[in-house]
Order: structure tokens, then C-alpha cells, then sequence
């Protein structure tokens, strides 16, 4: 097993270069402990909390200004007077008109924070938290990091976002720290909820509408109200840069609309610099977890409304365990910059003319997302129940409880040589950790006759095959979000030890593959293939699952468990994958439309199993999976979108498709896989030939 | 024609921009002598027609600049050897000597202000080597077949240690730091040569090219660029040039109003001399005391009354040039040419990369009937710039408009004499007590613009209203001549102000730039920050000083100036240290929207971020005009490429 010649420089360099990048990764992982804020609610009054004095530090370059002044500076600002112009000159309208226009779109967006809806909030919220959950837990350093950030610099928040209560979670920590409230970028979908939409108003949101696409003045309007909040010092800026929820509990892919937007005052001079701040919030269990669930399974989001909410009461009485609040270093825009950006290259057009990025800025601002969302990641907290539920979705018909500690502590232990952030209970036996996860999450799995199985919501009445599979695919997918928790933990060496044990020839090419193929599902930095190859080897080398002599790589006497373990790990992704690869070979029609696609994927998958019996992927009936994998076939030329009328078809290449399909493993459909069994079915370079042949890009060969 | 007699008897009155004589009072008798004097002249205009010429070498030398510069000047600091600040036994700032506004005063604020400023204190001393030791001088390595032909020439020569160190350097931090420290050198000019008029020049050059023998040409020693650093890789002799010597008006011409002048001459020469015909240039850099006229057009030089006269590049007619292959001029003295690119700005900012500038045609202006300073506070840094820039649009500047920031507008109180007639502290405070209690100003916010207006009496009242209305607008409060005129003041004894600094372990520098207007206050706060965080991650212990004032401006723009200082104390390497921020800073100032420089230059300090500037096309452009006047690298001080 001969890796090839830029392999073997690559494996050279290794034991420098990753020892390097990981000392340089070290500070990160030396984390700051944890205090809960919740202790001294239980402690005093409520009343007094939301009372209290509040007088936060601000940034020493702010120009004082309230929230409606902020309207004026915006609509008379020559950023939003030359768009204002050019718009009138395009359409014929009269500027008066348009600004306008301008001036009600401000109005729907722009936030009304106000102290007195913060203390409302301050105190309903101490309420509901000490109910719903056992701690809130934030890293009392990160807080001092960031108080001092909002004194030299503009600071931007970026938290993880898995739950609505994300951002008044936010608020309600900084009026705790007595810190500057943030203004906060919220979906207009809130804005459906009247008289909640408003509260949240008062409380520091802003609302943008979902999309806007080719809204010039909407566009203009936006990153203006944004950038005068940053440039005047006004407040921190708080967005999610996922854009959404994640519903299945990985970092979604970052969007870099608003993220450009705070980084162009840097570029254009117009502050020193701007302070990234990545938060991660780890909810122990998520409020919306079954909900998100079904959503992925297709059944609709329910829409934002107060009465839903209130509906939602129920959830009240209902144990969620802990969250934990992470504040991270914050990252000076400046200084990751430094050598990327030539800022002198703004200085040849004026500040106020609207312009897209340079090539260089663009990819600067999306290599800066990325790796805001890993630091977000590195500092998720994670529960035993996590490590436990990945083991669980490898063994879906059920373990004892005594296999299940026992593996889940040793999963602990690798956990914690990969650097995992995990909150195991001091001086607790583990099976008292085992059983106590068990217990919070008895919606999930249950213990019956010393065996571990997940719970599958019981039907009224007799069900078709059908429904059997839903209610079977959602208990299967609520419990991934659990093992999604951790995969950003072991996804590099699962996907080495992928390459290894399916594809073993070209293990260089064969990780290259899969890194490339799975970057929609993961964070997974552009470019950083190689160090992600790197830092892989040197985790499953420093664990000893496997050996580096010379230039090969081999798994050792007592890697079994491991590979094998990560192996199964990724099994649902590499089917998932399949799956789609195959509906699209075996049963797309022509005329396949962009929207026809995910209901058929889910009908085509859903005859599979039926009439199989015994495949077992659900996770393929996620919509996220689907679209993922949509997204990289498209990605890789395999899928081409074309546009008819108002139509996108899909033209699928099926022989690339098949080409692939055929990478990810031909036997797995059919027979299920022994995950032990090392089955060096085909030479990955063979079928990377193929591919070239087949006219594809094979951009992950290299 | 105007004999070397009457030009002696006015020179006992002339009063040189930087003397005692400064007072309104005595100025006004001074100015209405030289009307009477130039109305002797105008009744010779009909014989003459008009130009009045004084023939090369006709008289002897009788500029302010002799041959053995140290004499007179210091050798490791700045300006002349009797003036200077010092703090005295009781801790109170003094400045010496008898040639300034200020000399001969006690300064009572200064100790605190610096040692507040700067966490320095007068007891911690850190004195300069005495006298030069000439042991860390290396030897001249002379040629010795130049030398003789030189001879030959009768033309005045040295290679003298003292000559040549004194023409090793400019005014650089580093420069000056080193000759404090007693450093050795790496490389100094092996001789000093003194040419006495064009002529001398065309034959040194000559002699230069058939001895392949280094020319620096060196005129005021003012550079702020390392410009005067000789190369240390040059191992062929170097020869400085020192144009101190060829210092004479060769003619005025009154019709057309312009004077050519050999380029030697320094501004405070040149002025005067010109004042003793009731003319003057207008163009007062800040280093006017110093700086010669062919120093200004090699470097595109600016001067503070630029708005009225123009800067170097505007105000020269015609300029002559001795270059390795000829001599360059323009056959004609046409206002305004289209014959191609103009060759004079081949040579305007050309560095001495060229050749030597020996005779300049250029503007002169009758002395303005009327002068009168003043100054206008602003609440904040950004009104004022705000002002400064509608001054600029409606194009009413007064002969030099500036605005200074809080912390040089403190400096400047800072530098209030105990004792004087123009600053009186009772009605100094009444102001104060006005703008801070009663206008609301936030004493550590509020800027100063001060301004100075020329003219004929009646315009120069009605554009001083025309101004302060402007000012108004933007919460500007009149606040008196006697704050606008310490402000110019200022700017001469500033640079004396350093070497105490330096006596007592503070360093301090000063840079510039142009910028448009839109960018002037990013850039102002940008580099500020800039300095201090990278003081900070340099490991300077003390809080630093960076202040800024606005000193130009124009229709799409304005000059910018920093000044920064920092206490030293605990570096091992403060040269070092405070050249990596300055770098960091002219950094900042690029990526800021700002120019490489507006008119210090590039010399060899700033050389590596030419090809950014002017992008490497225009370096190559630059080039092979240099190839082409210089093959063989005559002119080799090696700055700008």
C-alpha cells in the first residue's frame, strides 16, 4: 500500500507540521472554566435582578446616539443618497419616492432597543430558565475577554444557532455581566408573531426579510443600518453566521452576507479594526428536538406565532439539563487579514459607491467564516449522552447496558485525546453518568431487560409500513443530532479511517474525495484538505490506532476498535450519499425538477426499505442529507442545473453519478457491510481515471 | 543695478523670518523701508529694464550658511549651536540664544507637560557624546587623480572629519540618535567639495565622469528621508557637493515678476534678500531657516503659504541642471508649456538621482501690504476638519490655514513663556474659562485651526470674515491672533524641541502625507491607533505620544502631519523600535487612502514602497530616464529607485 509521491512529502512533513498547527490550535483548546448563572437566580430576587443598575461599558470611540437617530444618520448617509439615486434613475421614479421607500423599509427593520423590555425580559426569562433547565453555564473569562473587546473595538457576536432561545439567551447573559446589549440580525418570520415581534424589537432585534436577491435599495438600506451601528460604536452586532437553525445539530455552512458587511468598514478604513467574537451555546438537550425532526422528515415548519408559543407552554414542564455558554478569544478581523488584503486597493473608488467584493476579499471573508464556525465548534460543550447516542445509532437494534458503559467509556477516552470539550461529571461511577443521561433523554431511548434500544413513538391504532418507517426515522434522526454533536471531534480521522478500510489503495486521494464530497455536510475550511489529512494521521497516530512506517499507513494490532467504530460513525453519510447517487441513476426521469427532487428521493428511499427490509438508513429521509448531497454531486459536475421557464431541472451525468456511487462503496446496498471486515474493493485511482475520462473535474485529485 | 553696498547696509535691518525682530511693531518699519527701498529701485527701472543682476562670483559670499557649516550649527542636532531647550536647576525649560521669538525665555508648563506626557523625568538623564570622536569616522579613501584635477580648478575642497560627518546625514531619528550616541560610521563622504556658481559645478561633474567618482549633492542637510546617507555598498569615493556657497539673486526681473537665483541659497537668504527689493517668494517650508532651493525642487518641496503662492513645482519658471551628460533647461521662460511631458518634473522630485540644480528661475510676489494671524477653536477634531474642508470647496483658504489636533494644541500651551507681552495668561484664562465653562468645550477634545491671511488690508479683513463665518457654521469660536501666531512659532522651534527629548530618553519623530478629504479622519485615527498598539507590542513601556494637524489644503484633499514620541526608557533598541512603528505607520497611511509622501520625499527611506506608489511601470519609467542622464551612476546616493 504505496501512498503516492506527494503523499509521502506530506506524511515527511507531518510530525512538524501538525505538531505545529496544533500547538498554534493549543491555546484554543486550554478552555476557561464554567460558572452558572442560574445559581444566584435561584439565590435572590428575580425583581431586583431585572431591576438593577445597568450601566455597561461602551466602545471608546462610540458617538452617543439613540436608536432613532440612528434612522437619520442612515437615510441621509451618502452610501444610501447614491443608491437612492441610481434606483430613481433606473426606474424613473422620482427620488422623493424612493427614499421613501428607503425610509419604510428602515422602519419595518430597525430596532427599538430599550432597557425597560431587557429587564421585562430579564426577569420572565430567569423564570422560564429556572424551570426548563438545571444550569446556564458561561465561561466568566470569555465574558472579561469580551468586555474588554467592546472598549477598544467594534465587536461583532457570532453565536452557534440551534434554538430560538439562542439570542435572548445572548441578551439575558450580557445584562447579567452587566455588558453591552448587542443589536441582533433576526428572520423576518418573527415578525409574524405581532406583539412578541415587537418585544423583541425593543430588545436589540433588527429584522431582514429571508431574501432579497436583486433588491438593490433593500440591500443598501441593510448594510447601511448595519454599518452605522458598527462605525458609531452604537452596540455590538450579534448574527448567526448559519443563517439559520441547525436542525440536525452540525454547523451549518456559513452565509456571508452579513459577515461582509461588518468586515467592509475594516477594509474601507472606516474603524481600526473589528472583533469577531464566536460563541458557542450547547444546549444539553434542545428545546425543538423532536420538532426538528419531523421537519427534516418534511413535515412543515409550524409558522412563528404567538399562540404557537404559548402552545408551547407545555415544554415548560419539562427537564432540559444544561446549557453552557462559550465565549471564544475574540479574533481581530485586522490581524487575520494581515498579508491577505490589500486594503490600498479600496483606495482607488469611492467609499459610498456600492461595489462586490474583489476576488480577495471574498475569499478572505469566507475563509474567516469558516473557521469563526470551527473555533464555534471547538468550544461545544459535550454531554456524555452524546458519546452514548453515537454508539447507539451503531447498534440500531438495540445493546446491553453493560456494552453501552462500557463502550461509552472508552469513547470517552478518545473523545478526550481528540480534545473534545466534554462536561463529564467529576467523580461520578459511570454508570451512575450512563444512567443519568439515560433518564433526561427517556424520550429517546429507554432501558428495557438490561437492554438499550431507542424509543420509537408508539402509533395509535394499526400503521402502514410507511408510517412505521417515519416514526422510526424520527426517533433515529432526533438521536443523530446528538451524535452530530460530536462528529466535528472525529470527522477527520473518520474520514481517514474511511479511506483505509473501503478504499485503501490511494489513501491520500481516497480522503481528498470524501473531504470533498462531504463539505456541505461539514466545516470543512476551503483548502485545508491536506492539513485536514495531516492533522487526521496524527490524531489516529497519537491514539495508536494506526502506524506511519515509512510512507505508509497501517492500521495497528489495536486500531480495530476505533476505525471500525469511526467507520460506523460515517456509515449513514457514505449510504446516505448512496442513495441519492442511486435514485438518480435508477429512477429520475428527464424532466426532474429542482423541487420534485426531495419528495422523490424520500418515496424512492421509502419503496427501498419497504420492499428490502433490511436497509437501514434514515438519515437519507433528512432533507439536510439530501440537499447536501445535491449540492456536491452538483458540485462535482455529476448534476447540472439548467433553467427552463421558471423551472430548474436537474440533468444528471449518470454515468458520473454511477462512477461515484461506485467510490462510496457498491456492496454496501446490498449486503449489510461487516464494519470490522477490511474490504479493499476497488483502487479509488482506477475509478479517479474513470471519472477523468467520464469528463468530470476531478477536483480532489490532486 | 543694486550694488553689494546698499545690499550691505540693508542686510543690518533685514530681519530674517526667524530673529528677534519680529515683533509687528518693528516689522511694519522694516516693511516700510523696504518699500522705500524698492521705490529707489522702480526709478531705475527705465535704464534697466527692469532686471536687476548680480554678476556671478562679482562679491563675496554673504549667505547665512558658511563653508565650515559647524561653526555656526550644531553637529548632532538641530539648528544653530547657541540655541537650544534645556530644563535648568530648578527644573524649568529654557530655550537659549537670542535668535527666536522664544529664546531667552522660561518655559514654566513644559516640565510637567513632558513629564506627564511622556512618564519622563528632568532627573533622568540621557546626555549626547560631547564632540565628535574622530576615531569612529572611517578614513577618507580619496581619488586621488579627482583630487588633483580638482585642485586644478582652484575650486574649495575638504576632507576633513567634521566636513564630513556634517554631510553624512540629514535629520532623521536615526541619524541624529547616532551622532548622539557616538556611533561609529558606516560610510561618510570621503571629501566635501564647495562649487561657487554654475560653472564650478559643470566642471566638478565633468571631472566626476572621467574619474567615475560618487556626487551626492547636499543643500540645507534638512532631508528627512536618509537621503544624505551615503550608500554603504559605494566603494568608489564619494564626493559631497555642497551648493552652500552658490547663494546669490543673479537677477530680478520686475516685469515679469520672477528672480533666478543660484540654488544654493537658503530660504531665510533668499527671502531676505528679496525683501531688500520689496519682493518675496511666498514659499516658507517649515525648514525655510535651512533648506535650499535646489534641496525644495529635488524633493517638491511645499511651503506653508502655498494656497497664496504656490508650491516649489508652481512657483519655478525655469531650472537649470548639471547632469553626467549636459546641462538641462528649457530654451524659453513661457508660463506654461505643451511641449511633451515637462522635463522639469524629471527633475522636480528627482533626489539628486540626476544631477545638481545650479540656477532656478522662479515667482516673486511684492511683500503684502498686510499680514495678520489668527486662530478659531473647534469642540472636536472632526468640526474642524469639517471646516477646514468647506474652506477648501469654497476655495477661500487664507495664506495657510492648519488645524491641530487636542494633543498638540496642549503641547502648545505647554510651551507658554513665563513673561511676554503676546501671551498673557489673565486673558489667556478669561478665554479658556469662556470656551471650556461657558461654550461646553471639552478641554480635552477641542482643536485649534490657526490661520494667517495676506494681502492688502481691506481683502485681508473681509476674507478674515469670510473665514470665521465658515468656521461658525461648524462651532468654531474666534479665538485670537495671539493663539494662531504661537502655532507658527511653533513649527520653527519644534524641531529643537527634539533634541531635548532626546536628552532625556524620548524619542520623537515627525511624518506626512496627502489624503483625500473623505478619508482625512480614518486615517488621522487609523495610524494614531496604529502607533499606539504597535508601541504596545513593541514593548515601549510608556504610553506614546501621536498628534496630528492637518497642514494643507486642497481641492480634493489635504496634507496631513503626525508627529509621535515616546519615552524609551527600558528598550534595548529604541532606533529600531521606532523605526519598525514608523514603518507600520506609513503602512497604515497606504492602506488608509494616503500618499507615500507630500513633500518630504522618498529618499532611501521610504524606496520600498515606490513600486506600490507609482506601480512598477512608472518605477521603469523613472528608470530609464536615470539610465539615460546617468549611465554610470554618478548621482549615486541611491534614493527614490
Amino acid at each position: 500500500r504505496e501512498l503516492s509521491s506527494e503523499s509521502n512529502i506530506h506524511i515527511y512533513c507531518l510530525n512538524i507540521l501538525v505538531f505545529v498547527t496544533l500547538q498554534q490550535r493549543d491555546p484554543m483548546l486550554k478552555r476557561d472554566g464554567f460558572e452558572d448563572i442560574l445559581e444566584e437566580r435561584r439565590n435572590s430576587s428575580d425583581l431586583k435582578y431585572a431591576l438593577r443598575c445597568y450601566a455597561p461599558v461602551l466602545y471608546k470611540g462610540v458617538t452617543p446616539c439613540k436608536a432613532n437617530m440612528l434612522k437619520n444618520i442612515v437615510l441621509q448617509s451618502d452610501q444610501l443618497r447614491y443608491v437612492i439615486n441610481q434606483v430613481s434613475q433606473e426606474s424613473g421614479e422620482a427620488p422623493d419616492i424612493i427614499q421613501e421607500e428607503a425610509s419604510v423599509i428602515l422602519e419595518e427593520m430597525a430596532h427599538r432597543l430599550q432597557i425597560s423590555t431587557v429587564r421585562f425580559f430579564a426577569f420572565a426569562l430567569s423564570k422560564a430558565f429556572k424551570t426548563l433547565f438545571q444550569h446556564v453555564c458561561v465561561n466568566e473569562e470569555g465574558i472579561q475577554r469580551l468586555q474588554q473587546a467592546i472598549q477598544e473595538h467594534p465587536v461583532v457576536l457570532l453565536p452557534s444557532h440551534r434554538s430560538y432561545m439562542d439570542f435572548l439567551l445572548m441578551s439575558y447573559i450580557l445584562y447579567t455581566y452587566d455588558l453591552a446589549l448587542p443589536v441582533i440580525a433576526a428572520g423576518m418570520d418573527f415578525m409574524g408573531m405581532k406583539f412578541v415581534g415587537e418585544m423583541l424589537r425593543m430588545s436589540g432585534a433588527f429584522f431582514i426579510r429571508r431574501s432579497f436577491g436583486g433588491d438593490k435599495l433593500y440591500w443598501a438600506v441593510f448594510s447601511e443600518y448595519v454599518k452605522t451601528m458598527l462605525r458609531n460604536g452604537f452596540a455590538p452586532i450579534e448574527f448567526f453566521l448559519e443563517g439559520t437553525r441547525s436542525r440536525t445539530c452540525k454547523s451549518l455552512t456559513p452565509k456571508l452576507g452579513l459577515l461582509n458587511i461588518v468586515i467592509e468598514p475594516f477594509f474601507k478604513g472606516e474603524v481600526f479594526d473589528v472583533n469577531l467574537v464566536p460563541i458557542s451555546i450547547s444546549y444539553e438537550r434542545i428545546l425543538e428536538e423532536s420538532l426538528y425532526a419531523r421537519e427534516l422528515l418534511g413535515v412543515p415548519k409550524p409558522k412563528e406565532s404567538t399562540s404557537g408559543l404559548l402552545k408551547a407552554r407545555r415544554i415548560l414542564s419539562e427537564d432540559y439539563g444544561s446549557i453552557h455558554v462559550y465565549f471564544g478569544q475574540p479574533v481581530s478581523v485586522r490581524s487575520l487579514a494581515q498579508g491577505k488584503v490589500n486594503r490600498s486597493t479600496y483606495n482607488l473608488f469611492p467609499r459610498h459607491i456600492p461595489r462586490k467584493p474583489m476576488e480577495e476579499t471574498q475569499s478572505f471573508v469566507n475563509d474567516t467564516a469558516y473557521r469563526i464556525v470551527r473555533l464555534q465548534e471547538d468550544n461545544m460543550v459535550l454531554k456524555p449522552w452524546v458519546l452514548m447516542a453515537s454508539l447507539l445509532l451503531q447498534n440500531l437494534e438495540g445493546m446491553e447496558l453493560s456494552v453501552l458503559t462500557e463502550q461509552t467509556v472508552w469513547l470517552r477516552g478518545l473523545a478526550l485525546s481528540y480534545a473534545a470539550f466534554l462536561d463529564w461529571p467529576d467523580h461520578a461511577p459511570t454508570a451512575k453518568v450512563v444512567s443519568s443521561s439515560l433518564a433526561l433523554h427517556r424520550g429517546l431511548a429507554c432501558v428495557s431487560g438490561g437492554r438499550v434500544s431507542l424509543v420509537v413513538g408508539e402509533p395509535l391504532g394499526p400503521v402502514t409500513p410507511e408510517e412505521a418507517l417515519f416514526n422510526r426515522a424520527v426517533s433515529v434522526l432526533s438521536c443523530a443530532s446528538y451524535r452530530n454533536q460530536v462528529l466535528h471531534v472525529f470527522l477527520r480521522p473518520a474520514m481517514l479511517a474511511v479511506a483505509m478500510l473501503h478504499l485503501s489503495d490511494e489513501v491520500y486521494n481516497c480522503f481528498s474525495f470524501l473531504w470533498d464530497m462531504f463539505s456541505n455536510d461539514f466545516i470543512l475550511c476551503p483548502g485545508d484538505t491536506v492539513q485536514d489529512f495531516e492533522e487526521a494521521c496524527y490524531l489516529l497516530v497519537k491514539t495508536g490506532a494506526v502506524q506511519m512506517p515509512q510512507q505508509d499507513i497501517v492500521m495497528t494490532d489495536i486500531g480495530q476498535p476505533t476505525l471500525s467504530f469511526f467507520n460506523g460513525l460515517l456509515e449513514p453519510f457514505l449510504q446516505g450519499y448512496q442513495v441519492v447517487c442511486r435514485y438518480l441513476c435508477e429512477e429520475a426521469s428527464e424532466g426532474l425538477t429542482e423541487k420534485q427532487y426531495i419528495p422523490a428521493v424520500r418515496s424512492f428511499h421509502s419503496v427501498l426499505c419497504v420492499f428490502t427490509g433490511n436497509l437501514r438508513c434514515y438519515e437519507v429521509l433528512s432533507s439536510d442529507m439530501q440537499k447536501n448531497a445535491l449540492a456536491a454531486l452538483l458540485r462535482m459536475d455529476a448534476v447540472r442545473k439548467v433553467k427552463v421557464a421558471d423551472q430548474v431541472t436537474l440533468i444528471v451525468n449518470k454515468m458520473a453519478v454511477n462512477s461515484i456511487d461506485d467510490i462510496l462503496g457498491k456492496n454496501r446496498m446490498i449486503s449489510h457491510i461487516n464494519q470490522t471486515q477490511i474490504s479493499p474493493s476497488l483502487s479509488l485511482v482506477a475509478v479517479a481515471e474513470d471519472l477523468c475520462r467520464d469528463g468530470l473535474t476531478p477536483s480532489y485529485i490532486r | 543695478m543694486l550694488t553689494s553696498d546698499s545690499c550691505l547696509s540693508l542686510h543690518k535691518h533685514g530681519s530674517s523670518m526667524a530673529s528677534d525682530s519680529n515683533s509687528s511693531e518693528s516689522q511694519r518699519i522694516a516693511q516700510q523701508r523696504l518699500r522705500i527701498i524698492a521705490g529707489h529701485l522702480q526709478k531705475h527701472k527705465d535704464d534697466d529694464s527692469g532686471t536687476i543682476a548680480t554678476e556671478c562670483k562679482a562679491e563675496a559670499n554673504k549667505g547665512t550658511v558658511p563653508r565650515k557649516r559647524q561653526e555656526i550649527m550644531k553637529w548632532n542636532g538641530w539648528g544653530y549651536s547657541d540655541s537650544k531647550f534645556l530644563f535648568n536647576k530648578k527644573g524649568q525649560a529654557e530655550f537659549t540664544g537670542k535668535r527666536y521669538r522664544l529664546s531667552g525665555m522660561v518655559l514654566p508648563s513644559l516640565q510637567d507637560w513632558f513629564e506627564n506626557t511622556f512618564g519622563a523625568s528632568v532627573n533622568h538623564k540621557s546626555p549626547a557624546t560631547p564632540a565628535l570622536n574622530a576615531s569612529a569616522v572611517p578614513p577618507a579613501s580619496l581619488n586621488e587623480a579627482f583630487v588633483e584635477d580638482l585642485k586644478a580648478t582652484g575650486i574649495p575642497f575638504s576632507h576633513e572629519a567634521e566636513d564630513r560627518v556634517f554631510r553624512a546625514h540629514g535629520h532623521c531619528l536615526h541619524e541624529i540618535f547616532a551622532l548622539r550616541e557616538g556611533k561609529k560610521f558606516e560610510r561618510v563622504p570621503d571629501m566635501v567639495v564647495w562649487p561657487n556658481c554654475h560653472s564650478d559645478v559643470v566642471k566638478i561633474v565633468e571631472l566626476a565622469c572621467k574619474h567615475n567618482v560618487c556626487l551626492i549633492p547636499y543643500g540645507g542637510g534638512t532631508s528627512v528621508t536618509s537621503a544624505l546617507e551615503c550608500p554603504p555598498e559605494e566603494t568608489r569615493c564619494i564626493v559631497s557637493l555642497d551648493t552652500s556657497q552658490m547663494n546669490r539673486i543673479l537677477w530680478i526681473d520686475e516685469k515679469n515678476l520672477v528672480a533666478h537665483v543660484e540654488a544654493g541659497i537658503i530660504g531665510q537668504d533668499l527671502e531676505r534678500l528679496l525683501n531688500e527689493s520689496g519682493y518675496c517668494t511666498g514659499h516658507e517650508p517649515d525648514s525655510m531657516e535651512f533648506s535650499s532651493l535646489g534641496g525644495w525642487v529635488a524633493t517638491r518641496a511645499s511651503g506653508m503659504k502655498k494656497n497664496v503662492y504656490g508650491n516649489i513645482e508652481d512657483l519655478v519658471i525655469h531650472i537649470k541642471v548639471v547632469t553626467p551628460r549636459g546641462v538641462i533647461e528649457k530654451s524659453c521662460q513661457g508660463p506654461r508649456m505643451s511641449t511633451g511631458p515637462d522635463i522639469h518634473h524629471f527633475i522636480l522630485g528627482s533626489e539628486g538621482t540626476l544631477g545638481v540644480v545650479t540656477e532656478v528661475t522662479m515667482k516673486i510676489r511684492p511683500i503684502p501690504e498686510y499680514q495678520k494671524y489668527g486662530s478659531v477653536v473647534f469642540p472636536n477634531f472632526e468640526a474642524g476638519v469639517a471646516c477646514l474642508r468647506e474652506v477648501a470647496k469654497q476655495r477661500c483658504a487664507p495664506a495657510s490655514i492648519r488645524l491641530m489636533d487636542n494633543e498638540q494644541f496642549q503641547f502648545g500651551h505647554a510651551l507658554k513663556p513665563q513673561v511676554s507681552s503676546i501671551f498673557t495668561n489673565f486673558v489667556e484664562g478669561l478665554k479658556k474659562f469662556y470656551i471650556t465653562k461657558f461654550k461646553g468645550f471639552d478641554p480635552h477634545q477641542l482643536v485649534v485651526a490657526t490661520l494667517l491671511f495676506e494681502g492688502d488690508r481691506e481683502r485681508v479683513l473681509q476674507h478674515e470674515k469670510q473665514v470665521y463665518d465658515i468656521a461658525a457654521t461648524f462651532g468654531g469660536l474666534a479665538a485670537g491672533e495671539d493663539n494662531g501666531q504661537r502655532g507658527y512659532i511653533l513649527t520653527f522651534v519644534i524641531a529643537y524641541l527634539r533634541d531635548l527629548g532626546m536628552d532625556y530618553y524620548v524619542v520623537a519623530e515627525s511624518f506626512e502625507t496627502s489624503v483625500p478629504w473623505d478619508r482625512v479622519l480614518d486615517l488621522c485615527r487609523n495610524v494614531k491607533e496604529r502607533i499606539n498598539r504597535e508601541c504596545k507590542e513593541r514593548g515601549v513601556q510608556f504610553q506614546p505620544l501621536t498628534s496630528c494637524r492637518v497642514t494643507q489644503t486642497y481641492d480634493a484633499g489635504a496634507c496631513v502631519y503626525f508627529y509621535f514620541a515616546f519615552n524609551y526608557r527600558g528598550l534595548a533598541d529604541p532606533v529600531h523600535t521606532y523605526e519598525r512603528v514608523e514603518h507600520a505607520a506609513r503602512e497604515e497611511i497606504l492602506a488608509n487612502g494616503g500618499s507615500l509622501s507630500h513633500h518630504h520625499g522618498v529618499g532611501k527611506l521610504r524606496k520600498e514602497w515606490m513600486k506600490e506608489s507609482i506601480s512598477s511601470l512608472g518605477v521603469g519609467m523613472l528608470q530609464s530616464v536615470k539610465d539615460y542622464v546617468d549611465p554610470d551612476n554618478i548621482f549615486g546616493n541611491r534614493n527614490l529607485l
